[in-house]
């Protein structure tokens, strides 16, 4: 038997810059009374959701990517041809081959990185984070490119009351690399497969070809379902994350949750028993529920209006359709 | 020890006044949630968790539905509760 060279990375990894990018078009809830019979007033008590962005034909997966990955490796100040993979969390691309990730990869001017798709829902962005991690500390990338893009708006019913306001478009990017010091805790992830009805595509694709549906497919969900688990069940995570990573709420300075839904962000805290001095982010409220895209964006508004600064311990948690969920604190770029 | 008709509706008056902000007194067993006591759709399931803690007992998101007054409540805990 040949001895194989082990491979050999980082001692450990962080976040080293963050980018985002939301759409041109602001779209306000008057716009979504349109087409549903309800009120500003009721979307905002249920969703705290004043104005969400929406995608032009031209602000594509692939060119809203690049807009918000350019910024991130200009925040981490590296080079794009450092780039050793590129890691790209959606449900909206609707083009299943090939990956879009290779597409990004290459306009963004990577040295043949490596490039994939992943789908993990609205926990896109903390399965990707943890990929990112295991490779650089594994040593397959020196520099790992994460992406969570959306444009949720596609899959949109807009004739139902109880989603149409809830979605929206956009791209969160972070570059994770080498750190000297722990900077990425231990994930806590998972799924539950048994609830998979809870958040899904209103129809698969090959059955609205094969069907004739004069609908396209949206997503739907089942919302008393998805507030009972996404505010008890994902504290109880996202407790066990502080937990790993030996610290506790005292120790955090921000909470970045999914941006879901704000009252399940407030129920959340709630249960959590967060202390008063920890920012939380409400991204939400302007940006609506954009899923694996949620999280970076977040992250890049918080840093962007100084009410988070880099070095700053955040807890982050993402959650959604599968259902799947990861949580894992990590230190701000 | 099983909690008595008239204890379920006092603990359910005092998680409904944590969550809805709605005056103890205001919660009686005609009262309906979403209509008299402004608990909508996702405060109900907060009533839900915070009632399954205190009187130990499971509420499955199914049977949620069915609850629509304080009444309802009462007589679903009274009947699971272990």
């Amino acid at each position: 038997m040949s001895k194989i060279k082990p491979s050999k990375g980082a001692p450990y990894a962080r976040i080293l810059g963050v980018g985002g990018y939301r759409p041109t078009r602001v779209v306000p809830n008057e716009v979504i009374l349109e087409k549903i019979d309800s009120s500003d007033e009721w979307i905002r008590s249920r969703s705290g959701i004043e104005t969400r962005h929406w995608a032009s034909p031209e602000e594509t997966v692939a060119a809203m990517s690049v807009e918000a990955s350019g910024k991130a490796i200009a925040d981490a100040g590296i080079d794009a041809q450092q780039i050793g993979a590129v890691v790209v969390s959606t449900v909206s691309h609707f083009a299943q081959t090939p990956a879009i990730a290779t597409a990004i990869a290459d306009q963004l001017g990577t040295d043949k990185a490596a490039a994939f798709d992943i789908s993990a829902g609205c926990a896109g962005f903390g399965y990707g984070l943890t990929l990112a991690k295991g490779m650089i500390v594994e040593g397959s990338a020196e520099y790992v490119l994460v992406i969570g893009v959306e444009r949720l708006s596609d899959l949109t019913d807009l004739e139902d009351r109880a989603t149409a306001f809830l979605f929206g478009d956009g791209a969160g990017a972070v570059v994770v690399g080498p750190s000297k010091e722990p900077a990425i805790g231990p994930t806590v992830w998972g799924s539950e497969g048994d609830k998979s009805e809870t958040i899904k595509q209103t129809v698969s694709w090959d059955r609205f070809a094969a069907e004739g549906h004069t609908k396209f497919p949206a997503i739907t969900q089942e919302g008393q379902a998805v507030f009972r688990w996404a505010v008890f069940e994902m504290a109880k995570v996202a407790q066990q994350a502080l937990d790993a990573a030996g610290i506790t709420s005292d120790d955090l300075d921000v909470f970045i949750p999914h941006q879901a839904n704000v009252r399940i962000i407030d129920s959340m805290v709630k249960t959590l028993k967060l202390p008063e001095h920890v920012t939380v982010a409400r991204d939400i409220r302007t940006t609506g529920n954009t899923s694996a895209a949620s999280i970076p964006l977040a992250m890049e508004r918080l840093l962007a209006t100084g009410e988070a600064k880099s070095g700053d311990t955040a807890l982050v948690i993402g959650f959604g359709a599968g259902l799947v969920y990861a949580a894992t604190v990590v230190t701000l770029p | 020890m099983a909690a008595t008709q008239e204890e379920i509706v006092a603990g359910l008056a005092e998680i409904v006044n944590e969550i809805a902000g709605i005056p103890v007194e205001d919660v009686q067993t005609d009262k309906s949630f979403t209509d008299d006591l402004d608990v909508d759709s996702l405060s109900m399931v907060e009533v839900v968790v915070a009632a399954e803690e205190r009187f130990d007992v499971k509420i499955p998101d199914d049977d949620v539905k069915n609850l629509k007054t304080v009444g309802d409540a009462t007589e679903y805990i009274l009947k699971h509760q272990s």
